[in-house]
């Protein structure tokens, strides 16, 4: 569905990080962790086409109720930038939810997710509905500096393991975010399942699917393409896959994704 | 639907129940969208452009947005004739859709041999021959650019197939009425233009192209007065109706595209914007028809008033 929301808040966490709620209580409702929005800020040709994001909360009333969803945004581009300057009262069109989403473990597994900066988006969704079904749940988190690490009380209020990273060494480890997992995929004991989610740098989520393959642990990534529709119309999001005779295809990360699994992404081909 | 306005149209032997056609490589093969909207309530699916065999495309980036539009250079990526008759048509006869198969062969033969296929099947309504995508190598543009090129696919197509033929033509060339002249001469049943305009960008800090194919099609509002234009020319030049494209992404849009000639409209980059645009142009031309006293939406075509 299509939603004309209004903007209820918009939290600039930073020069560069934003948070904004949108009254789509509708999507809201019907969202799985993982699934994805397309939005439009307003309505002119410029610009034109609309931008995934994440589904980064479910907001809820004190009585339960939904309210709207929220959007972790990084201003980087012309929508990014639109995105950021926000004012309640004002409005956007968000359609969805749209995608794959995740899987979520339920208990003996436990849940490990790797985040890098923005990649944060999906997790929070994701550890909320984990936690629901009492699975065991860790957030490996890395960002360049300690001001890139958001929303670590919700998480741990959650119950949510953190191991924090930067690469400026200004909070948690320095380094990053896979070096502390690749340490702690060593410590498992192999009878303890494992599923192991990753959304951010497209390196980084090649590093974590190559190190959970390495430990014989199922992942989950998200991907972010670059999308025209959202609606598996225009192909301009497509991933490419690994073919039962070895070769490679492509498919829409809008419609098949955007999660997939780690091992079915042939990744020296993924632009 | 207003009751006293009639939108179908007879596009030469074709009769569509409204001018409103979902342009090819835009909606996929029509069945992603039946969340959205019932697909028997357009005029027409376009559906994405086949081949006889499945292609993979262009890697990406495959896509760049540009001011008031987009480009892409997908490279065909599809299913190719005998999936999508065996996998998408029957489904697509279900939801009564009124198919537009799009095909695009690397030869003349190649198009006459799709169409014979497609001749075969059962719910093809019309054949719209690509002769103008210009991201791939072989084939499309090769032949609709050339006068000849485009009669010879026309005249092989024309010789394989009863089925309505509808060659979509390029706007990359200088005159691109005397390319609809050729396809109406080669037994064309009418023709549908525009295709998107060959263009490029590129990323200042990498100095890379931003797309892989490094060049592709321009599309949406950006390219539309020239589409209008070009319409207006083939309207003068040829009697077989014509199907208008190019940006159209409001009432007003399509009714230019009429009024310059068009019988009928194919909507593409909007619908990405928009997926729920289809009954608000529709709305929007039922009631303009209604203002301007016309029964039917046939009347509007070619309405363009030139005098001094």
């Amino acid at each position: 569905m299509d939603i004309d929301a209004v903007v209820l808040s918009n939290d600039r966490l930073s020069p560069e990080y934003n948070v904004v709620v949108i009254a789509a209580q509708e999507i809201a409702t019907q969202s799985r962790p993982g699934q994805f929005v397309m939005v439009k800020c307003g309505l002119d040709s410029e610009p034109l086409l609309r931008r995934p994001f994440s589904i980064f909360e479910v907001l809820r009333h004190d009585n339960g109720d939904v309210t709207g969803i929220s959007l972790l945004n990084k201003s980087v581009g012309i929508v990014t930038r639109t995105l950021f300057t926000l004012e309640p009262g004002q409005h956007l069109r968000c359609l969805g939810p749209l995608g794959q989403p995740f899987s979520v473990v339920t208990p003996p597994g436990e849940a490990w997710m790797v985040a890098g900066g923005v990649g944060l988006a999906p997790f929070l969704t994701l550890a909320e509905a984990l936690r629901a079904r009492g699975t065991t749940t860790t957030l490996f988190y890395g960002g360049r500096a300690s001001s890139d690490l958001y929303y670590l009380d919700r998480f741990e209020r959650l119950g949510v393991h953190l191991f924090l990273t930067t690469e400026d060494g200004s909070r948690g480890e320095p380094g990053f975010v896979t070096v502390p997992l690749a340490r702690q995929l060593e410590a498992a004991p192999a009878a303890q399942p494992v599923t192991v989610y990753a959304c951010g740098p497209t390196g980084m989520m090649r590093a974590v699917a190559a190190l959970a393959h390495e430990h014989r642990r199922a992942s989950e990534v998200s991907l972010e393409q670059i999308m025209g529709c959202g609606l598996g119309g225009c192909y301009s999001c497509v991933v490419p896959v690994r073919s039962n005779d070895g070769s490679s295809h492509y498919i829409r990360s809008c419609l098949d994704g955007p999660v997939f699994a780690g091992d079915q992404i042939v990744w020296n081909e993924l632009v | 639907m207003m009751p006293g306005v009639d939108l179908a149209i007879q596009f030469g032997p074709l009769r569509l129940s409204n001018p409103l056609v979902a342009a090819s490589g835009c909606f996929g093969y029509g069945l992603e969208y039946t969340d959205v909207v019932d697909l028997s309530t357009l005029g027409g699916v376009a559906v994405k452009g086949l081949f006889l065999d499945e292609r993979e495309g262009h890697p990406p980036q495959r896509i760049v947005e540009t001011p008031s539009g987009m480009l892409n250079a997908i490279g065909l990526q599809g299913i190719g004739v005998r999936r999508f008759i065996d996998d998408k048509l029957p489904s697509l006869r279900a939801h009564g859709a009124t198919v537009i198969v799009n095909i695009c062969g690397s030869t003349v033969d190649e198009y006459a041999e799709l169409a014979r296929i497609l001749s075969d099947a059962e719910g093809v309504a019309a054949l719209e021959l690509n002769i103008s995508c210009p991201n791939i190598k072989e084939g499309g543009i090769t032949f609709g650019c050339d006068l000849g090129g485009t009669h010879d696919v026309v005249a092989a197509v024309r010789r394989a197939t009863r089925l309505p033929i509808i060659p979509k033509l390029t706007p990359n060339v200088t005159d691109v009425a005397s390319f609809a002249r050729a396809a109406e001469e080669a037994g064309a049943d009418g023709v549908s233009l525009v295709n998107t305009f060959l263009a490029m960008a590129i990323d200042v800090e990498t100095r890379r192209p931003k797309l892989s194919n490094v060049v592709g099609g321009l599309s949406g509002p950006a390219i539309r007065p020239i589409a209008v234009r070009m319409v207006h020319q083939c309207r003068r030049a040829v009697k077989i109706p014509i199907m208008g494209m190019g940006g159209i992404a409001t009432a007003d849009d399509l009714l230019e595209f009429m009024i310059a000639g068009a019988d009928a409209v194919q909507v593409g980059t909007a619908s990405f914007v928009d997926p729920f645009i289809w009954p608000k142009l529709l709305s929007g031309l039922t009631s303009y028809l209604e203002r301007h006293g016309h029964a039917s939406a046939g009347d509007i075509v070619g309405s363009i008033d030139l005098t001094a």
